[in-house]
Order: C-alpha cells, then sequence, then structure tokens
C-alpha cells in the first residue's frame, strides 16, 4: 500500500491508500475522491481525471505519454505538471505522492 | 415540418444496449425506433473508445468498441430499426396510463413519436459538447460563443477565435478563414491532433500573414448581451492578452451528461434510474431502463448486463404493446418462427 494525497482546489486535502499496480484515478474513484470523473474508466479517452501533480513529485512521476498528451487537449487550464490520474500507475516509489484536482474536469 | 410517427417501441440511446434492445425486442415483433444525439451509432464504444480492446463480451475473447457496434449493427439489421441521429430527446410526455401506456416523445430536430414503450438506454448521459470553465460563459452561448458551427455564412466579416487543437478546430479555423475577417486560433502547444495537411495549411496562412496562432489558454470573455468583443488570452510565456473577438468557437470535445431525463418525472438516485430486477422498469409503468443509466441492488456497470436487462425488459413490454397475445418463449436455434424474423429460415 501507497499512500497518496489528493488536494481539492479548495485546499482541503485526503489522504487515501492506493495499491501498487492500480492507477492515481482508480484509487480516487475507489475511494470517493471528488473531483476525478474519470468517464471513459481508464481508457485514456476522456480527460476527465485531469490531476495537477506537485511540483516535487513530477520527476518521480514523470510526463504523459504523447497519446496521453493528446488528450489532454480536451482538458482545461492545462499546466507543465497537468497530467490524466489514469496513466499514472502506482508503484512504491509514489509514497506520499500529492496531486491536485482541476477546477473543471468537463 | 414536424412529423409524427408511430411505433412500439422508442429506445433513447444507440449505444450497444440500446442497439441489442432492437433484437429483444424485435424477436417478440416490437418495432423499434432509435435515438441519439450523436451523429453516429454506438455511443461510448463509438465515440470514447472505438479502438480500444473490450474483455468481457462473452464469446469474444477480445474485440473492440467499433467491431462490437458494428456486429450489433448487422445483428440488428433484420428488424430494420429505424435511427434517429444527431437529435436529443427533449420531451417525454406520459398520454396512456398506467395499464395501457402510450407516450409522447419529442426531439430537438421537430420529431414527434408515439410510441407504447420507451427504453432508456442512455448509458452516462447524452454526449454534449465541453463548457470552458470561463466565468459567464453562459450568457454568450448560441449567440457568439459557439461549439459547432451550423452557418458557415454567419462567421462572414467576423473576428472569430477558434479554441482547441484537434480536427474540428482545425478544419474550422481552415474553413472560416476566406471568409472571417480574421481567424485566431488559440491551442495550449504547438502540436495538434488533426490531420496533417490541416495542421499543414493551418501553418501555412499563419507564415503568410493570413491568420493568427497564439499558443495559450483562454482565460475569460468580455462583452455586453451576449456579445463578446474580447477573449483573455493567458499565453504560454504568462504574458496576457485580449483579443478582439466577435465570435467565439470552443472545441474540447464531448462530455456526458444526464440531460433531459432529469426532468421526465422518473425517480432518479445520484442521477441514475432506479429499476426492479425482473422488468427493469421505472416508477413509470412502460418506461424501461437499461445498461449503465440504470441502477438496482448489485448493479454492475457491464455490456453484458445491459443485454440482459434489455432481454428481461422486452418481455415484460411486449404485454404491453400486445395486450391479448399468449407469449411463448423460444429460442432463435430452434424456432423456426424466430428464424424467419432473422431472415435465416430454410
Amino acid at each position: 500500500m501507497v499512500k497518496i494525497t489528493f488536494v481539492d482546489r479548495t485546499g482541503a486535502s485526503r489522504q487515501v491508500e492506493a495499491d501498487v499496480g492500480s492507477t492515481v484515478m482508480e484509487t480516487a474513484i475507489r475511494n470517493g475522491v471528488p473531483g476525478i470523473e474519470a468517464e471513459c474508466g481508464g481508457a485514456c479517452a476522456c480527460a476527465t481525471c485531469h490531476v495537477y501533480v506537485a511540483p516535487e513529485w513530477t520527476e518521480t512521476v514523470g510526463g504523459p505519454s504523447q497519446m496521453e498528451e493528446d488528450m489532454l487537449d480536451f482538458a482545461f487550464e492545462v499546466r507543465p505538471t497537468s497530467r490524466l490520474s489514469c496513466q499514472i500507475k502506482v508503484t512504491p516509489q509514489l509514497e506520499g505522492l500529492v496531486v491536485t484536482t482541476p477546477a473543471k474536469q468537463g | 415540418m414536424a412529423e409524427t410517427i408511430a411505433t412500439d417501441v422508442v429506445i433513447v440511446g444507440a449505444g450497444p444496449i440500446g442497439l441489442f434492445a432492437v433484437f429483444e425486442f424485435g424477436l417478440l415483433d416490437m418495432k423499434a425506433h432509435l435515438i441519439d444525439i450523436l451523429p453516429k451509432v454506438g455511443g461510448q464504444c463509438a465515440e470514447l473508445y472505438p479502438e480500444k480492446p473490450i474483455y468481457d463480451i462473452p464469446g469474444f475473447p477480445v474485440i473492440t468498441g467499433q467491431d462490437l457496434v458494428e456486429n450489433l449493427k448487422r445483428q440488428v439489421a433484420p428488424f430494420a430499426p429505424v435511427y434517429h441521429l444527431n437529435q436529443m430527446v427533449t420531451g417525454l410526455k406520459v398520454l396512456g396510463t398506467a395499464e395501457e401506456p402510450k407516450f409522447q416523445v419529442a426531439t430537438d430536430d421537430d420529431l414527434t413519436i408515439e410510441t407504447t414503450v420507451v427504453v432508456i438506454a442512455a448509458g452516462g448521459g447524452s454526449f454534449q459538447p465541453k463548457r470552458p470553465p470561463l466565468a459567464g460563459i453562459e450568457a454568450f452561448e448560441g449567440k457568439s460563443v459557439h461549439y459547432a458551427v451550423r452557418k458557415m455564412d454567419a462567421f462572414g466579416g467576423k473576428r472569430v477565435v477558434i479554441l482547441g487543437g484537434g480536427d474540428s478546430a482545425l478544419d474550422w479555423a481552415l474553413n472560416l478563414q476566406p471568409i472571417a475577417d480574421r481567424v485566431t486560433l488559440v491551442h495550449r502547444r504547438d502540436a495538434f491532433r488533426a490531420a496533417p495537411h490541416s495542421v499543414n495549411g493551418m501553418r501555412a496562412l499563419v507564415a503568410a500573414g493570413k491568420m493568427d496562432f497564439v499558443l495559450g489558454q483562454a482565460t475569460a470573455l468580455k462583452g455586453e448581451n451576449g456579445r463578446l468583443v474580447w477573449a483573455t488570452i493567458r499565453k504560454e510565456d504568462g504574458a496576457i492578452i485580449d483579443l478582439p473577438c466577435d465570435d467565439l468557437l470552443a472545441f474540447f470535445g464531448l462530455t456526458m451528461k444526464l440531460g433531459p431525463v432529469a426532468d421526465w418525472g422518473l425517480n432518479l438516485h445520484e442521477n441514475l434510474i432506479p429499476v426492479d430486477t425482473e422488468k427493469f422498469e421505472t416508477s413509470t409503468p412502460g418506461i424501461f431502463a437499461v445498461g449503465d443509466i440504470n441502477t438496482y441492488p448489485g448493479k454492475l456497470k457491464l455490456i453484458l448486463s445491459g443485454f440482459h436487462e434489455a432481454a428481461l425488459a422486452a418481455q415484460k413490454a411486449v404485454h404491453y404493446v400486445f395486450p391479448n397475445k399468449k407469449i411463448v418463449f423460444q429460442y432463435t436455434t430452434s424456432s423456426t418462427s424466430l428464424q424467419k424474423k432473422l431472415g435465416v429460415a430454410g
């Protein structure tokens, strides 16, 4: 188990336990974290699981793939730290990861 | 021109479950009309993940969303369903009673259908354009903010700002450039998911000074009485600029919204429609809900669950459509009468 913290746009944060091998999106949905819609169910096809990775984590998490970058065009207020959380696989290295959910998903 | 059609069942949503409902209702001689807001059938399978593999359709170790849709279309073709695409069901009026249901279904394309039963197979809701999170954008929608181009002429001589980096954004930038006063394309990065020739065409026009491209994202709209004057853009380098703008086109793809279903007087639970698990009927007799849009204890949002639900809904619906007919359950493998309906009887 790996701890992930989701911060919403108001600054409220909630820490949840994530299974290694699952995705950050799945972790959010399983734990009822608001602000993640994941309309397409994790197919990298909708951009409604958009998150901002905390700056200190961007290097460990890495950047989006080409397909994910294309899909981010459908998200709003995209920043250099933007990722689709369905494309972030939980690994032991992500223990303590912090992501912020955007004001609007879709 | 409004036209009125009469039928046995109107299926709201032409995704995989709506399509398979045609089959199950068809085997019981009920004639179906399908309505979908998308210009094509297939729902999420066709719109969200046409190329993505699905691994849990019984009998198909793996099948793509689009292939499943094509197969279903072929499977239901013998029942000659009537498709009404590119339109949204806006009204559902109860004309009959609980014992003898009858409904009037109306769409935003002036279509009116009288039907004995209704099957709501609307999945996650209707696909609608994503609305950028710009304060007050609602006030401009339909007047100077648009999510589609209906009449190109409307943009003649206008200063048009187009947001997005996909084929829709590029296509309309190129199509409107010759007639608009000025077209400005705004996209968050200098890469596009669009046909290379469109991207090259756009770049050539920009290089020739006939069109503008701004690397950035819209942050605000300014104007009065629904008429835009400025679109505020935060450029990639952080600079904030105001673009003069008469009309703004935003292409950020589609999202699913429950839509008018919420206004049909049905009991709802967290934007889902509760049904029983014997007939998959809603709180209004004669209106069924199948697939992802319904809910009941133990519900799984799986395509295979929706198929099952459609089959059971048909068994109940047939008693409304043909109240005096004795229904005998039959198998397609052995029943000559079912095979006749499928056009395969020897």
